[in-house]
């Protein structure tokens, strides 16, 4: 069984937020709202400093919290889909528990009332392309693919560069990998 | 200087710059919930030690009062609601891991168990039935006073509400805020005293709880010590301390056990005191455990 992730390159990232709008025009998600983003940390002491620029969204994780505190099962595992986190729109309530269970405040209330989040572009991945932010970064610095098998790119990547996951002390088991 | 900067460039409402998705709403939910449930195990006891055969007990008054304030609360927690027309969702479906899910089912039981004891109050039930109602009304009211702090722990980005002394604490706060109220309505002496004294040992308990809620957190991780600072220095000092912890908890604690030994006359200023301490408790807890991350 699948199970999908996303590896991206920091060293090739600009920050140039091509993905968010993809995924703005990709999903039709509303204005003032998105459910990708770009983060900048600067660490360390003038002049040596680092500046590493990320593209965050949904790490759809192995441990979803906002799974398991849903009371609709509206946020649910979709195991048949290399095992991402959906809202179905329709069985949820707004009760916005999931919301305050992610410690990536990666979900938002849809203006129409719904959980709403990055899918993956459920409706992309299924025809088998990649998800709109991924194929349009033009760093080509993201790669989408399943993390169980040990000859997909990301496996791959992960094997050979530096990286790391998001606040994995949280326990969520994030599925989103940065290459340092 | 060491750098350490971050900037997330992101802008969706309730979520940035901080997370503010529950408001007044819930925290007024957790509230009567939590009293509801205190007003069951109070009203229960008595029924399960025979008060229902005096016509003058608080007994009687207490199950169409409860159903009132849960109703009221039923209702802010709709009104909190962001997909309204859904709400039936809760009924189609039981989710065991979530608290949530347990909560809308327990709900669900606790409101014929109310009008049980009501019947009761009425004399339309047979009195042998009393006892076993009185039980019913017990347990599922502390299954009630629990589940609303539960619901908080469960949540397990917030590290302020990682604990799950939240049930137990709520659940005291519940019974004492029942106390204070079932104190205010009783009309016999033998009961007015009798919660009075309970009263004082459920808030003495409610204040070991919350020490033990802020050992746990300071004796934590990094993020769980930040939490625990909005208490101690953070923007929530003055409101915890002053409204919940003084006169909350411990001006009432200092004014009843005098009253109870007629040092001092019995007036409504502690249990509602009592009352109010225990609605800013929720307000409190709740808004904090929003303002808490790992990040
Ligand atoms: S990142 Fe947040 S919304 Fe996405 S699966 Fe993890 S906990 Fe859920
Ligand atoms: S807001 Fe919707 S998806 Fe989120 S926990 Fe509530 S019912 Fe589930």
């Amino acid at each position: 069984m699948a199970r999908y992730g996303m590896v991206i390159d920091t060293a090739r990232c600009v920050g140039c937020m091509d993905c968010v709008v993809a995924c703005k025009t990709e999903n039709g998600v509303p204005d003032g709202y998105c459910r990708d983003w770009i983060t900048e940390e600067a660490r360390g002491r003038f002049p040596t400093v680092h500046l590493e620029i990320r593209s965050e969204r949904c790490n759809h994780c192995d441990n979803p919290p906002c799974v398991t505190c849903c009371p609709t099962g509206a946020s649910h595992v979709e195991a048949g889909l290399g095992r991402i986190v959906l809202v179905t729109h329709d069985v949820c309530i707004g009760c916005k528990a999931c919301l305050a269970s992610c410690p990536y405040d990666a979900r938002f209330i849809h203006p129409e009332g719904y959980a709403d989040k990055c899918t993956f572009c459920a409706h992309r991945i299924q025809k088998g392309e990649d998800p709109a932010c991924v194929a349009v970064c033009p760093t080509r610095c993201m790669h989408f693919g399943d993390l169980d098998d040990p000859h997909s790119e990301v496996s791959r990547l992960l094997e050979a560069r530096r990286n790391h996951a998001l606040l994995p002390e949280a326990g969520t088991g994030p599925r989103i990998f940065f290459l340092t | 200087m060491e750098l350490s900067e971050i900037t997330v460039h992101r802008m969706n409402p309730q979520i940035d710059p901080g997370l503010h998705v529950w408001g007044w709403e819930i925290p007024v939910y957790l509230f009567l919930g939590g009293l509801v449930a205190g007003m069951m195990i109070l009203g229960g006891h008595l029924l399960v030690r025979g008060h229902g055969r005096r016509p003058q007990s608080v007994c009687h008054r207490l199950p169409a009062l409860a159903i009132a304030l849960l109703s009221l609360g039923m209702l802010a927690l709709f009104l909190d609601l962001e997909h309204k027309r859904f709400v039936w969702r809760l009924y189609t479906t039981f989710e065991i891991t979530s608290p949530m899910s347990w909560g809308a089912w327990i709900l669900l039981l606790v409101y014929p168990a109310l009008v049980a004891a009501f019947l009761v109050a009425r004399g339309t039930l047979r009195p042998d039935l009393a006892r076993r109602i009185g039980q019913l009304n017990m347990a599922l009211g502390a299954l009630l006073g629990i589940y609303t702090g539960i619901l908080l722990s469960a949540l397990g980005a917030r590290p302020l509400w990682n604990s799950a002394l939240l049930g137990p604490l709520f659940l005291l706060s519940g019974l004492s805020s029942a106390a204070a109220l079932v104190h205010l309505l009783a009309r016999d002496r033998e009961e007015q005293t009798l919660f009075m004294k309970a009263d004082n040992a459920f808030l003495a308990t409610e204040l070991v709880l919350l020490v033990l809620f802020f050992l746990g957190l300071v004796s934590s991780t990094r993020v769980h010590l930040e939490a625990a600072r909005l208490f101690f220095g953070g923007p929530l000092t003055a409101l915890f301390w002053v409204f919940v912890v003084g006169l909350g908890l411990v001006v009432p604690l200092v004014i009843q056990p005098l009253a109870v030994r007629h040092r001092v006359a019995h007036t409504a200023v502690a249990p509602l005191l009592v009352i109010a301490g225990g609605l800013a408790l929720r307000f409190v807890i709740v808004y904090a455990g929003q303002m808490s991350h790992w990040r």
